[in-house]
């Protein structure tokens, strides 16, 4: 049969075929996984969304151009100001700068563009001092001016009450959020793999303790309760005690979903052939979870922890929005929205409510990443 | 294509209840047309049990959906004849023709084309009890009170074996046995009476000794009624105690067909050979090898050109199998076959079926 | 059947003394106990309590006695109706509360109501006509509904029918019945003011119900059974709705235990933004003023309150799932 098929016009395929076959045949779960996601369209481009984030989280400070703490009553809610790219037809980006006029009647201050002076915008300009990444010591920001204060010159998104500028406070909003989610994500991985392992993989009255456990957990509304212990965090906290604190709150309940994912995989691999067999050859327990088990769920923990990033980055956002989580000075998308908490302050400046976009954007794009990476990981699932 | 003429010479005017056409049923799917069913024929007379083999995927079921007009979308069916000759009617009427979801085509399904059908666990709903299914089922095509739906619901599962009926009635699904529950499927099948049963791998997900039960049931309930049966299996086995025709299918197209005894002795196609050659037997010596179809059904995207089963063919001539497809072609007045082995030079068949250099293993 | 009943029954107990066991801790977080925060709120009203006086308040409110006895004591006066006092509003809690419970139930359950009825038909509909325009349409608006968090949805909302409409969507009464007792008025206000806080409750826990009845139900059409209906002759709209959807209710019906928590929790937050009437800004103020007795007591009944909605959740699936009546498990 096989000399006759080498015969057809097909043989050339079906021979490619098998050798995609074979390489099919040798790949690791995690690579079959990885295949099938890069299939998966909407997936992948929300992966690449999610990874502009960190970079942004990453390079916050270089791409916000004036000091997010810096405040000032003179440029109190001026509104977003648009870039100007042409100057009479030449590419040369410029804005108009602001000029405020206190109004007679309400002496409240009116701001209003000046299109006869206008500011150039410079790339790789000087401003507030920071560290990059932490360690390199620089002022150099994505854009700025020449002359002048850059605080008192460009207004990309607006400003708040105090004259801060919003798109360098999401900037910088954009990093803590994110990893308050990550750091979130972390311990409740710890967590779940942990109790959910220990669950899965011994199983017995353990395992039904800690299933109790997670059932009474999860059957608790969290707001109140995450409320009511971050509302118990002493005021003279410094922002990075209140920072792990609440980044340790909102994990307390976010371990029971992975603990759940682990525990499954856990149960439904302790009765597969290889997991018996290393067992039968006497291999030592450590040894079975982490050389053998581990790698074949290894994507289902990856796709859960997408799946529990958006929940925490809604978690830490809820808190601070409230005024239980982060508080100024620090700096997050959730204390961003606490200043457009009621509708006095949306009427007046309802730029207020561009904070909200980042959060949208971000968990959408993660509950598609999540999706797709549980599809590809679990396509029977 | 002509129509084959079939069924045994001993009655040769009796007019056929079903007549199925050059049927053909496809999926249209997004990565392209699969051909599910693609030109079978075969007719099946009163009394008659018809079975239809070959292996899964071969459009089997989906030949019998296509009967009852209950292809699943995307799956339609887009050509051939369904005739059917209605309870004391002389016009036969063609279902293919009738809009699948209409009410004329409901007063015939269930009527007089009924169904049983795989596994009778999930052939039930689990959340409603035998009974309501039974009845739902009468009612439909029976003007009944539910109290005389239920009664006769009772009578039924009295006549298929089941004990205790007044009781078992009011019982679901799981909490019966997998025999009692395929009876079960039978008396809800038989409820309206009808003319044809089309039973679909009825034994598959059953014990050897309910298998025997359950097919005892069909041939004993097939004299009382003058049921004309389709059975569909891949089991060659059930085929041969059942059976009084046979219709072969192989990816969606029918390769052979003929009464069962010339199927068994003098098969004439290739793949007919091989399904018979994997039956296991007790007269086989002992720790031989049981054989196997070599290679696994083509994927449906990817049916390959020719005869369709040339890959997996010993004796595939090259050059004309793997380039053209063979016409479906009488072998004498009782059998049929679609293979270039029983072509003559001209294209005609050959006088006669005997090995045409096939190795030929005894069955 | 029974042993079902007694089983969720033991659980919803185990849960409710886990919940009073949290809702003490918390109450007994905060530095300092309830005579500090009494003695600070009336010295910032200019009152004046000697420390002699302060002993004596302890002693009479049992604060000297080991924490397991104080939370007996206090466990045991919940029980009695008895759930402390309110520093800062220097009433009993249970005045404090008052209707506000009453208007988070209302709230919750009509969410809840909303979301199935929501749910139900648009899942039944995405699963039948499975990637039809409107299939998509509601899996975006789904997924939306999913990922945006419910307050951020009430701060777009509030913005936008301010900025469209002029008109302020927040409250649950019109001024003139603000203060009023109740009367059919009243409460017909009530049923106006209702849907558009519902709704935005809603959504979160319509999306995830209709992704789980549409993923379900597809599940369902596949089955056997399905076939065995069409086979009979049955109406194809009345196969879909007597089988594939009867099944399909079942995990959809399990999901209730987790979303009641959900809109309780939902309720608090999206109450503090389109300013309601129910318990939520007034655990937000009592947390921020560290009222404890009262927060811990909102706490509690907003647990317990879940415990209750998934005891009854619980019973609804067991009312419509034969193998659980009959005893069997799973």
């Amino acid at each position: 049969m096989s000399e006759q098929a080498a015969t057809l016009p097909l043989g050339t395929t079906s021979k490619a075929a098998s050798s995609a076959e074979e390489r099919i045949a040798v790949a690791t779960q995690l690579q079959l996984t990885w295949w099938r996601f890069k299939k998966h369209k909407l997936a992948y481009a929300s992966g690449i969304v999610v990874i502009l984030f960190y970079l942004i989280a990453i390079f916050a400070d270089f791409l916000a151009y004036s000091d997010p703490q810096s405040t000032a009553a003179a440029r109190s809610f001026i509104a977003p100001q648009g870039i100007q790219w042409f100057d009479e037809g030449e590419f040369r980006p410029h804005v108009f700068a602001i000029t405020g006029k206190r109004d007679a009647k309400t002496f409240k201050i009116i701001y209003a563009p000046d299109p006869t002076q206008k500011i150039d915008v410079k790339l790789f300009a000087r401003g507030y001092s920071y560290r990059l990444f932490g360690l390199f010591k620089t002022d150099i920001h994505l854009i700025g001016v020449d002359d002048g204060k850059v605080e008192d010159r460009i207004f990309l998104l607006g400003t708040d009450l105090l004259g801060r500028d919003l798109w360098s406070r999401l900037m910088v909003a954009t990093r803590i959020s994110l990893s308050v989610g990550l750091a979130g994500v972390t311990i409740s991985l710890f967590l779940g793999v942990l109790l959910g392992g220990i669950s899965g993989y011994y199983g017995g009255a353990i395992d039904i303790l800690i299933q109790r456990l997670i059932e009474i957990l999860r059957s608790i509304p969290t707001i109140p309760l995450w409320m009511g212990l971050a509302a118990a965090l002493p005021r003279q906290w410094s922002v990075v005690q209140v920072y792990i604190a609440i980044t340790v709150i909102i994990s307390l309940i976010g371990w029971t979903e992975l603990a759940r994912v682990v525990r499954g995989r856990f149960l439904a691999l302790r009765e597969e052939d290889f997991v018996v067999a290393a067992e039968l050859s006497g291999a030592s327990q450590l040894r079975i979870i982490i050389r053998h088990m581990v790698p074949s769920f290894l994507s289902h923990i990856i796709a859960a922890v997408s799946l529990a990033l958006p929940a925490m980055i809604i978690s830490e956002t809820t808190l601070s929005f409230l005024g239980l989580g982060l508080r100024p000075p620090a700096i997050s998308w959730g204390v961003l929205l606490q200043d457009a908490q009621n509708l006095q302050a949306l009427s007046i400046a309802p730029w207020l409510l561009f904070s909200a976009i980042p959060v949208i954007i971000v968990i959408l794009a993660f509950n598609f990443l999540g999706d797709g990476l549980r599809d590809a990981a679990d396509p029977y699932g | 294509m002509p129509p084959i003429p079939m069924g045994e010479p001993a009655r040769p005017r009796r007019e056929p209840i079903l007549s199925v056409r050059n049927l053909e049923t496809h999926f249209l799917l997004d990565e392209g047309v699969v051909r599910a069913v693609d030109g079978t024929s075969f007719d099946l007379f009163s009394k008659q049990t018809l079975g239809i083999v070959g292996e899964s995927g071969c459009g089997k079921s989906v030949t019998a959906r296509s009967i009852l007009g209950i292809v699943e979308s995307p799956g339609k069916v887009v050509g051939g004849e369904v005739m059917l000759r209605r309870d004391g009617a002389r016009e036969m009427i063609d279902l293919a023709k009738l809009d699948p979801k209409g009410d004329r085509y409901r007063a015939i399904r269930g009527a007089e084309i009924a169904l049983v059908f795989q596994e009778p666990m999930s052939s039930f709903s689990a959340y409603h009890t035998v009974g309501n299914q039974i009845i739902e089922a009468i009612r439909l095509h029976q003007p009944l009170t539910k109290k005389q739906a239920r009664n006769k619901a009772i009578d039924l599962l009295h006549m298929v074996g089941v004990p205790k009926p007044d009781r078992r009635i009011d019982e679901y699904s799981f909490e019966l046995s997998g025999g009692l529950r395929q009876r079960v499927m039978v008396a809800m099948a038989l409820s309206s009476d009808p003319r044809i049963l089309i039973a679909d791998e009825p034994t598959t997900a059953l014990d050897v000794t309910t298998q025997a039960q359950v097919l005892d049931l069909l041939r004993q309930l097939q004299d009382e009624r003058d049921l004309a049966i389709i059975l569909i299996t891949h089991d060659m086995g059930v085929i041969a105690e059942m059976a009084d025709d046979v219709v072969v299918m192989y990816l969606g197209k029918e390769v052979e067909n003929g009464p069962v005894d010339d199927i068994f002795h003098n098969p004439k196609h290739p793949y007919t050979r091989s399904l018979l050659n994997s039956i296991p037997s007790i007269l086989a010596r002992p720790r031989s090898k049981l054989s196997t179809i070599e290679g696994s059904i083509p994927h449906p995207y990817a049916r390959p050109p020719g005869c369709p089963f040339h890959p997996r063919c010993t004796v595939a001539i090259p050059g004309l199998c793997d380039s053209q497809t063979p016409r479906f072609l009488p072998m004498g007045d009782r059998q049929g076959v679609s293979c270039f082995l029983h072509h003559g030079p001209s294209g005609q068949s050959m006088p006669s079926g005997k090995d045409t250099g096939a190795r030929h293993d005894a069955v | 059947m029974l042993a079902y009943i007694f089983r969720r029954l033991i659980f919803a107990a185990a849960t409710t003394v886990a919940i009073s066991v949290i809702a003490f801790v918390i109450i007994q977080l905060p530095p300092g106990d309830f005579v500090d925060a009494y003695i600070a709120s009336i010295s910032a009203t200019g009152g004046q309590v000697s420390l002699a006086e302060a002993e004596g308040l302890r002693i009479q409110f049992g604060l000297d006695r080991p924490m397991y006895l104080q939370y007996f004591a206090w466990i045991t006066g919940v029980v009695q109706g008895d759930f402390g006092f309110s520093v800062e509003w220097r009433r009993p809690v249970s005045e404090v509360i008052g209707d506000r419970l009453w208007m988070t139930v209302i709230i919750s359950v009509f969410a809840i109501l909303l979301s199935w009825g929501l749910a139900l038909p648009i899942g039944i509909y995405s699963a039948v006509r499975q990637y039809s325009i409107g299939d998509y349409v509601f899996t975006f608006v789904g997924f939306f509904g999913l990922a945006v968090p419910n307050f951020l949805l009430a701060l777009i909302i509030l913005y936008f029918s301010f900025v469209l409409f002029g008109a302020n969507v927040g409250g649950l009464f019109s001024a003139e019945y603000q203060l009023e007792p109740w009367s059919w008025g009243k409460v017909w206000d009530l049923a106006k003011h209702l849907p558009l806080p519902g709704l935005i409750l809603a959504i979160g826990g319509t999306a995830q119900l209709i992704r789980i009845m549409r993923a379900n139900l597809l599940d369902e059409l596949r089955k056997p059974y399905v076939v065995t209906a069409r086979a009979k002759g049955m109406r194809e709209s009345r196969v879909i709705l007597k089988y594939p959807v009867r099944a399909a209710l079942n995990p959809f019906a399990s999901t209730i235990g987790y979303l009641f928590p959900f809109v309780v929790s939902g309720s608090i937050i999206i109450s503090l933004v389109l300013s309601l009437p129910t318990v939520g800004p007034l655990l937000l103020r009592s947390l921020v003023a560290q009222d404890m007795q009262l927060a811990g007591t909102i706490v509690l009944m907003l647990g317990v309150l879940t415990v209750i909605g998934t005891f009854i959740s619980d019973l609804v699936l067991m009312w419509v799932d034969p193998r659980l009546r009959a005893g069997l498990d799973g």
